[in-house]
């Protein structure tokens, strides 16, 4: 009898927790999860919740860098078709570089400027995300640039 | 020559391996541990040729020629040896073999040692297999080149050079626990000696484990030039499962050893803090995703390696299936006690694991069914992040954390909790006094407050329970402790400084980009930073632009100098950020890039890291505390009869030496 009790307790405490770790994770899936939209996905359906974080990724235009007045990177991000106006408030990483690839990820502010919190660029000369990648073969097929760069992999 | 003798050294370990698990596995005895000892040594070996060959420059080896260069200094040229894919799977063959011969050396000879001498080299052998046939490092170039491709920048860094063997030594470390279990399961005994004779080995490899992440971490800090410790990147959460996982097992042991309760439990354990090793190795190499740790993306790789986990996780898996049913379940025990307490710590632990790997996998598993075309590959991509673990960890640990100074204070079998409370008290009020002072310093954020409460309640709970250890004999008794109360208390005042640390340091961090041109100033939490321009520097390998900033703070005048290094034959940059530390944290300043079109203003990133030092000084505890139970360990064990004929009259009483000790 004693030992059943001590099952029953040891069943309900994980049953508990792990009811607690599902709601948790259920909540954390739905609040925060950011996906990922090529700059013609954005083109196409608009951002419909500015509340929602979105990952955009695509070349940085070439002759789209300047800057705000408070110093903030200004950049635009293309798939070769449809581009979208990235502000940053912070350091580029080190291999940022127009016509490289990038991903931006953040909220759009009301003015369609994607305010971004973090700027991932390649990680080495021949590596180029592969949802990057994937945008600009996307955008290319539909009747864009044709030159979307190399294979992800090397 | 050096290269082929490396080659015929790795070849003679996979022999040696075959007939140290055949014999391990069958006969037993003298035999697989001979064998053993010759793998550890031939692969070794085999590793020191490799490195010469790095030292030497010798580019008519192929991996030397496309990882190193004559300009690399000499440390990074011995680092350059595991800093790539194939030398870093011959490290990870070195020091798995490495620990089969140290159990070899150091286990009592039984069958559980030989058993697990036999698991050890079926492991080796696939490893080596994998690395002889289809990553060698040895291959030679035909034609090689006069100079070599050089290393990535960005891990030519001291901390770096040394994360991957402490890394490794904390996952390959995992592969013995797994030897171990795997033998216990096969002889059918999992009880208080086989617990007691695993625990040093999942200590090892779990600080060790510790170790190695934290070196990662502080690189990360200094080198990436964000300022940040911890990403949640699916390279990190890699090694954080098998952490979490070796955390729970390390406790579950103790109850396995002192009560022989939970063996199934400990054993499924020791499986799956392998598994998530192989897991977090397949989730780095395959490619699947990219970070400075996927050498080159090979798909291949990954399959080899996602087999070789299928092959060992699913084995295991099958014998645990077959013989835990069997395992004896340990006396019982009240829910509050200390079992109960660390039954608690476990369920905590593991569902912790497994939030993170949900949050680990679902992308790439949602990418994959994108790519099979069951859901629209253009919806088929989307990133988890930062948020996600913080809502789902963060009340997990905060919980656990709250039981943590209970738990040690907690007898075995049945706790009393009105007195431990009763005792306790003073401890959280003076937690939560602390929390309300750091409250109001910090702005009176909610998640402030409450990390530094639960941070300090761990501190002062484990000093309490130290005090409450010594008893009315006087302070001076503190020092008379046994070492395995003070490697816990270590480890949970690291779990303690840690989280305060990391509370404060993401609640109250400023960080501010910038542009100056030469001779402005940017001010921030007290310091004022005057540009003065920048000038150019030349590295070994590298050029470099550095920036002349003057810090003023309070009333002391110095000169920092972040830069920017351009390492010509990598083509790429990296970031030298100036740190400078002071008794409340770091300020950190980083270069950034020039503004377009206006030539002199430069980007310069400054920002304040408050109590940076208690993230990784509370790591690091956590990691000592680990490292001290296990000298606390070995102390206690026997001398071995045959070395050292001497008796010991602190020791207990020494095993008797033969075959069938557990039988």
């Amino acid at each position: 009898m004693r030992k059943r009790s001590q099952r029953l307790w040891l069943i309900g405490a994980a049953a508990a927790l792990t009811t607690g770790a599902v709601a948790l994770a259920v909540m954390g899936l739905q609040d925060t999860v950011a996906f990922f939209q090529s700059p013609s996905d954005i083109a196409a359906k608009g951002v419909a919740n500015l509340k929602q974080s979105i990952r955009v990724g695509g070349l940085v235009e070439k002759g789209s860098e300047t800057h705000g007045s408070d110093g903030a990177l200004l950049f635009k991000i293309t798939d070769g078709v449809n581009t979208v106006p990235v502000v940053y408030h912070d350091i580029p990483p080190d291999l940022f570089e127009e016509g490289k690839g990038v991903v931006a990820e953040g909220k759009f502010d009301e003015t369609g400027r994607l305010v971004a919190k973090r700027v991932l660029a390649k990680h080495d000369e021949n590596y180029m995300p592969k949802e990057t990648y994937d945008a600009l073969k996307r955008a290319a097929e539909s009747g864009g640039d044709k030159n979307y760069g190399k294979e992800p992999t090397t | 020559m050096i290269a082929e003798l490396g080659h015929l050294l790795a070849f003679l370990a996979l022999a040696t391996a075959a007939a140290q698990s055949y014999l391990g596995l069958t006969t037993g005895g003298e035999a697989p541990r001979r064998l053993a000892v010759a793998t550890g040594m031939f692969l070794v070996l085999s590793m020191l040729t490799l490195v010469i060959s790095f030292v030497r420059l010798d580019f008519s080896v192929a991996l030397v020629a496309k990882n190193s260069h004559s300009l690399k200094p000499i440390i990074y040229r011995i680092a350059g040896a595991w800093g790539n894919h194939e030398g870093s799977m011959l490290l990870w063959c070195v020091i798995m073999a490495g620990y089969g011969a140290a159990a070899a050396l150091w286990m009592r000879n039984d069958r559980l040692r030989d058993r697990a001498l036999g698991v050890q080299g079926l492991l080796t052998l696939g490893s080596l297999t994998y690395l002889l046939f289809a990553s060698s490092p040895f291959t030679r170039l035909a034609d090689p080149p006069l100079d070599g491709g050089g290393m990535n920048p960005l891990l030519q860094d001291p901390a770096v050079a040394l994360h991957p063997p402490f890394l490794y030594m904390g996952y390959v470390g995992m592969s013995f626990v797994f030897s171990l279990a795997a033998a216990g399961l096969i002889n059918g005994t999992i009880d208080r000696d086989w617990a007691k004779r695993v625990r040093p080995w999942a200590l090892t490899a779990w600080s060790s484990l510790t170790v190695g992440i934290a070196l990662g971490s502080i690189w990360a800090y200094y080198e990436l030039g964000w300022g940040g410790w911890w990403f949640w990147d699916p390279v990190e959460n890699a090694s954080f499962m098998p952490w979490l996982v070796g955390a729970a097992l390390v406790h579950s042991l103790i109850v396995t050893e002192k009560r022989g309760g939970m063996a199934a439990w400990t054993v499924f354990l020791a499986v799956l803090s392998f598994c998530l090793a192989l897991l977090g190795t397949f989730l780095v190499r395959s490619g699947v995703m990219t970070s400075v740790h996927a050498f080159a993306t090979d798909p291949t790789r990954g399959l080899v390696l996602l087999a070789g986990l299928g092959v060992a996780g699913g084995a295991a898996l099958a014998l645990f299936a077959w013989r835990a049913p069997k395992l004896a379940s340990g006396p019982e025990f009240d829910p509050v006690s200390r079992e109960g307490a660390l039954v608690l710590n476990n369920l905590f632990l593991s569902v912790g694991a497994a939030l993170v790997l949900l949050g680990t996998v679902t992308p790439m598993v949602v990418q994959w069914l994108g790519e099979i075309k069951v859901i629209p590959p253009e919806s088929a991509s989307l990133s988890i992040g930062e948020p996600y673990f913080q809502l789902t960890l963060a009340p997990m640990i905060a919980v656990l954390l709250l039981f943590l100074p209970l738990a040690q204070a907690a007898p075995w079998r049945k706790a009393d909790l009105s007195p431990l409370l009763k005792w306790l008290t003073p401890a959280m009020g003076l937690a939560l006094a602390g929390a309300l002072v750091a409250m109001a310093l910090g702005g009176w954020g909610i998640w402030l407050g409450f990390g530094v409460l639960v941070g300090l309640w761990v501190v002062v709970g484990v000093g309490f329970d130290l005090w409450r250890r010594v008893g009315p004999a006087g302070i001076g008794r503190v020092f008379r402790l046994p070492l395995t109360v003070w490697g816990m208390a270590i480890a949970h005042i690291g779990v303690g400084v840690f989280v305060i640390g990391a509370t404060v340091e993401s609640a109250a961090r400023v960080e501010r980009t910038f542009p100056l041109s030469n001779g402005q100033s940017a001010e921030m939490a007290g310091w004022t930073f005057e540009f003065q321009g920048v000038h150019s520097e030349e590295g070994p390998n590298y050029y470099a632009t550095q920036a002349d900033i003057k810090v003023t703070h309070g009333g002391t005048t110095e000169m920092i100098h972040p830069e920017k290094r351009f390492y010509p034959v990598a083509d790429t940059s990296t970031t030298e950020v100036a740190i400078r530390k002071t008794l409340g944290g770091d300020v950190y300043v980083a270069l950034g890039d020039t503004i377009r079109d206006e030539p002199g203003v430069w980007r310069i990133r400054i920002a304040h890291h408050p109590m940076i030092d208690w993230v990784f000084g509370g790591a690091s505890l956590i990691a000592v505390g680990g490292f001290i139970s296990l000298v606390a360990r070995l102390r206690r064990r026997a001398p071995a009869p045959a070395e050292s004929p001497a008796i010991d009259p602190t020791a207990e009483a020494p095993a008797t030496p033969g075959v069938g000790a557990t039988a």
